[in-house]
């Protein structure tokens, strides 16, 4: 039993001092965790929304590409794309930062998951929507916009919160590659102070960035379970 | 409403040998339909018999399968037309309203005003308050779609309609949807519209609307007109076994 | 064109290398099929114990889940892997990944089987109790049954996209397709082996993610 001695799980896992010494590599690692999502949230989700709105316009040929393509994307761990993507393409002198492959991955597997998404938002609004809007003069672009999509995107609220969460965790596959973000910088501090404190810590951060988003969703997804 | 289009053809609408298939299966078989200047058309026939296919293939909702469709003497089923200039000369009413329920009812008559007429906010929303005032719903306009009822919902599609000054609207049977005691308020306002001169193609089965409404009926069924005429001469003298047996049936003997 | 299938698909590479991948592949399906088993099983568990509405039971529960939903995995994977030695507790690497990676897909099947049990009417559970039916074989003979249809779809989803995350467990060096193949690439200097990897991945998710398209609409999830 004293091995679970309380002193030595403080000194592993809770140690102020290691904190104290430190933290300024987390609070980099955040910010850098930060300024990834703020690239990758908006990038994975256009692509998505860009891939659902081609699919919705029924293009000969491309419908059987696109479900191909996503499917292709939602197989292959990220993590694998990620380093294929890092350590493959330097092989052909092309020297991508790890930013911007981190960017690549990240765009291409989110925006396969975001654009079924949105698919299913897009299918769940009534043919009639489309109708009206041409018949009043709305080209089909125009009529995604402002009829179609707006509210294709508020029915499926919930599953797009949900992707965002997964969206955010999954940036933490990036410290595989060495980019400095959370993940990597608390390995790097874990390193430094010999405990695994700075990995409670960046548990703590991320909790404290999705915890919020996590009760949110429950909320959003018992409000659309009660609308049925 | 006068149209600078108008004076180009003697018709609104002409529809020649409008043919439209769904895979092997034949709706329309060969149409013709004209339609001029201030006149309301009804259409009745039986349930599949085309008259909806019909009406959208005006406003290429569907693509002819064969035949040629004009508005105002433009030939619209020929390539190169810009399809979306051209449905704003041609209003469209349907039975499920199909408002858009994500927006105010002043946002669903400006939208088209906005985007399509490129029109600034402040005119587009005048334009907006002064149609949603001509179907009896001035004060309804900051509501949204679920806080009004059937009636009020397919007044605003008429306003929708009619806010883009077309020259000529489509209605697919607009009181199909409704409440009975919802329906009075909505012919009303088409009565008023016909009033004011506007040009009509209805399909109904308001029997008695078009009695008083309607300049010409025709009757459709499989896919052909089978019957036209006034509507006295519809109604008190049907020729054709089909028509005779359809009146019977929605006259309910 | 030939620099490019030199480098990614170096035929003779793969060769060189199949043996070693094809290890690695049969690892990462031991420790998909433990993931998914233990994982929705443990998940089913779960949320039976929360019909039973105990409260601090209950709260016991949502916390579990809410911390699993709300950590990245390949966090809780590295605490596991680097934090227990320190107060001396050691697992191998891939009873680690098996635990996480379970307990990942048990918060997030609980909660799908949750909103299944919940959103069976309330009728059900009148005309069972009425025809002398307890709380149990009700649950387990009228509303689990319903629920569990109407699980299908998200939970298939689900629990592919947590099985994928396998690959995570080569970060703690589970000899698992993904450790394999970048080994591998390090000694030939060539992408190929990992290109193996992604065939291997492919192989076992691709016909799985059109599987779920197809379950979807069997199985419609109407909200
Ligand atoms: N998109 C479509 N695909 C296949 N068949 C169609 C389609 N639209 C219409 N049809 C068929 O074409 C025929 C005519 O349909 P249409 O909707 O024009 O009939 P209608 O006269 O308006 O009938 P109702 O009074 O029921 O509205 C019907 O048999 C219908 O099933
Ligand atoms: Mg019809």
């Amino acid at each position: 039993m004293d091995m679970l001695d309380w002193e030595v799980i403080k000194f592993s896992f809770f140690n102020a001092d290691s904190l104290r010494e430190i933290y300024p590599l987390l609070l980099s690692g955040w910010g850098m965790t930060i300024k990834l999502c703020l690239a990758v949230v908006p990038l994975g989700f256009l692509f998505g929304v860009f891939l659902a709105t081609l699919h919705s316009f029924r293009v000969p040929g491309i419908n059987g590409f696109l479900v191909v393509f996503v499917d292709f994307f939602r197989s292959i761990p990220p993590l694998v794309l990620l380093i294929y993507v890092t350590y493959g393409l330097p092989f052909f002198g092309w020297d991508v930062p790890p930013f911007a492959a981190v960017l690549v991955a990240f765009t291409f597997n989110s925006g396969s998951y975001y654009g079924e998404i949105v698919r299913a938002g897009i299918e769940s609004i009534p043919a009639g929507q489309m109708e009206a809007a041409r018949s009043t003069g709305l080209s089909r672009i125009q009529a995604m916009i402002y009829v179609i999509l707006p509210q294709a995107l508020r029915n499926v609220a919930p599953d797009l919160t949900s992707n965002t969460i997964e969206l955010i965790k999954a940036t933490s596959i990036a410290s595989v590659v060495a980019l400095p973000e959370l993940l990597r910088m608390g390995r790097v501090a874990q390193g430094l102070v010999y405990n695994a404190t700075p990995l409670i810590a960046v548990a703590a951060i991320y909790l404290l960035m999705l915890w919020p988003m996590v009760r949110l969703l429950s909320r959003l997804e018992r409000r659309m379970m009660s609308a049925r | 409403m006068a149209h600078a289009h108008d004076i180009a053809s003697k018709f609104v609408v002409e529809a020649y040998d409008i043919h439209k298939s769904f895979g092997d299966f034949e709706a329309l078989k060969g149409v013709n339909l004209t339609v001029a200047p201030q006149e309301l058309v009804f259409i009745i026939g039986p349930s599949g018999s085309g008259k909806s296919t019909m009406l959208r293939c005006c406003n290429l909702l569907e693509q002819p399968s064969r035949g040629q469709v004009k508005i105002t003497g433009e030939e619209i089923t020929s390539r190169g037309v810009d399809i979306n200039e051209v449905r704003q000369r041609i209003g469209m009413v349907f039975q499920q309203f199909n408002l858009y329920p994500h927006m105010s009812a002043l946002g669903n008559v400006s939208l088209a005003l906005r985007k399509v007429k490129k029109m600034a906010r402040s005119e587009a929303e005048d334009r907006a308050h002064a149609a949603l005032k001509r179907v009896g719903l001035a004060d309804k306009a900051g509501n949204h779609p679920t806080e009004l009822s059937g009636g009020q919902q397919q007044r605003v599609a008429i306003a929708r309609a009619i806010a883009m000054e077309p020259d000529v609207i489509l209605f697919d049977e607009p009181t199909s949807a409704l409440d009975p005691e919802l329906v009075g308020s909505v012919l009303e306002v088409m009565r008023e519209l016909r009033e004011s001169g506007m040009t009509m193609v209805v399909v109904s089965h308001e029997m008695r609307f078009a009695r008083d409404a309607a300049d010409r009926v025709i009757f459709m069924d499989g896919g052909l007109i089978v019957e036209e005429g006034t509507p006295e001469r519809i109604f008190t003298d049907p020729r054709s076994d089909r028509l005779k047996s359809f009146l019977h049936s929605v006259t309910g003997h | 064109m030939e620099r490019f299938l030199d480098q990614f698909f170096n035929l003779e590479v793969m060769a060189r290398y199949l043996p070693d991948v094809a290890a690695g592949f049969v690892v990462t399906i031991q420790l998909a099929l433990s993931v998914i088993v233990t994982g929705l099983l443990l998940g089913l568990l779960l949320a039976v114990i929360r019909a039973f509405q105990i409260r601090p039971v209950n709260w016991l529960i949502i916390l579990f889940v809410d911390l699993y939903r709300a950590l990245p995995p390949l966090v809780i994977l590295i605490i596991f892997y680097f934090g227990l030695p320190f107060i001396g507790i050691t697992m191998s690497a891939f009873v680690i990944a098996w635990i996480v990676l379970a307990s990942v897909l048990a918060a997030f099947a609980e909660e799908i089987y949750w909103a299944g049990i919940t959103s069976v009417n309330k009728g059900q559970w009148e005309a069972a109790r009425s025809t002398g039916l307890g709380f149990t074989g009700t649950l387990f003979y009228v509303v689990i049954p319903q629920a569990i249809r109407m699980t299908i779809p998200p939970l298939t989803n689900r629990t592919i996209a947590i099985t994928k995350n396998t690959a995570l467990a080569s970060v703690v060096t589970v000899e698992e397709m993904l450790t394999v193949a970048q080994t591998s690439l390090a000694y030939a200097a060539n992408t190929s082996p990992l290109t193996m990897a992604a065939i291997g991945y492919l192989l076992i998710f691709f016909p799985l993610t059109m599987a779920s398209r197809w379950v979807e609409t069997r199985y419609a999830w109407k909200r």
